[in-house]
């Protein structure tokens, strides 16, 4: 009992780790996959508490769908979390030229 | 720095307005109340969903039959959803003609190539194990369909030349869709109200029981799954800007 207790409370140092961490970086990259981790350790989380289904959701969605919906968007985009990152103003000027 | 103090002020303000809401709540206590005589909504539920449907799963009791109505709206969310995406993002062909899609600048290695053709078929096997056993154990329609896409990204990821046939997915998504309409229907017209299930639902933990649930789920899980996969293969597709 004692080594599930420890068990609960280092997932959820993880997750809330992550989470402050997916706040915090400046790279949208890492960002991202620190989001995966929140899910990872949530749907754990779900699955303790009797909820399967839910669990199976999250697992699906969160750390497999969105977080590749967010690379491509990121691929697509631009890596730096500042909006006004001179890569960005520059595609901008070029795309005016073109 | 102004942007940073604002996200976490709303950080803040929506963890006390979680705290306010969920906090007085007591935690671990039975509100459910006797189901032998259902005071509440959910001891009505947990009482007929075996009894009067025949269904193990009281969740998917909930979502497909007692809150049908509910998940057609839902999958109409997501169909939206998707049609939107794709009348944005969808390209026929490129600007050279070419059909082929752009994915990953470089091929996965062949450990990665090797377990993903042994593990596609076995995780679509997992996703359609959980949405024809919906009713019986957890997990239903939303939850293999998903898993199933996952499939399907595993896929697209490893290799670049993987795709889907368009069409076939589209008409797949559809008719789907229609047939969960259609089934509602039936419930209409032959026992005068929509999505209603039919009287004869079998007996308990069978393969076949619960009614018209197995079938909606199944439609559900095919739609949800196509639709999710649709997504994901016009995400993939899109051509990377040269920087």
């Amino acid at each position: 009992m004692t080594t599930f207790i420890l068990f609960l409370v280092v997932m959820g140092i993880i997750l809330i780790a992550a989470a402050l961490y997916a706040v915090i970086q400046k790279d949208l990259l890492y960002a991202v996959l620190a989001t995966g981790v929140v899910s990872l350790v949530l749907s754990v989380f779900f699955y303790l508490l009797q909820a399967p289904d839910v669990a199976i959701t999250e697992a699906a969605i969160g750390i497999a769908l969105t977080t590749i919906i967010f690379i491509i968007t990121i691929r697509n985009t631009t890596r730096d979390e500042d909006i006004y990152s001179e890569d960005l103003i520059n595609r901008f000027k070029n795309k005016e030229d073109a | 720095m102004l942007k940073k103090i604002f996200v976490w002020f709303l950080l803040a303000v929506l963890g006390i307005a979680l705290y306010a809401s969920f906090g007085r709540a007591p935690f671990g206590e039975n509100r459910v109340g006797p189901t032998d005589n259902p005071a509440t909504v959910s001891a009505f539920y947990l009482k007929n969903s075996p009894e009067k449907l025949q269904t193990a799963n009281s969740v998917t009791a909930i979502v497909v039959n007692f809150r049908g109505f509910d998940t057609l709206g839902e999958v109409t969310v997501l169909f939206l959803a998707a049609t939107g995406l794709a009348s944005i993002l969808y390209r026929k062909e490129d600007e050279e003609g070419e059909h082929l899609p752009v994915r990953i600048n470089l091929p996965a290695s062949s450990i990665v190539r090797t377990g993903a053709k042994i593990l596609f078929p076995l995780i679509l096997l997992l996703g359609i194990y959980i949405f024809v056993h919906g009713h019986l154990t957890p997990g239903g329609g939303f939850q293999g369909g998903s898993v199933i896409a996952t499939g399907f990204l595993l896929m697209f990821i490893t290799y670049r030349r993987f795709g889907t046939n368009h069409k076939v997915m589209v008409w797949l998504e559809s008719l789907s869709g229609l047939a969960f309409v259609l089934t509602g229907l039936y419930g209409l017209i032959k026992y005068g109200s929509f999505l209603q299930n039919t009287p004869d639902v079998g007996h308990l933990n069978d393969l076949v029981s619960g009614g018209l649930i197995p079938l909606i789920y199944i439609f559900i899980g095919i739609k949800v799954s196509t639709e999710l996969t649709n997504v994901l293969d016009t995400l993939m597709n899109i051509k990377p800007k040269k920087r």
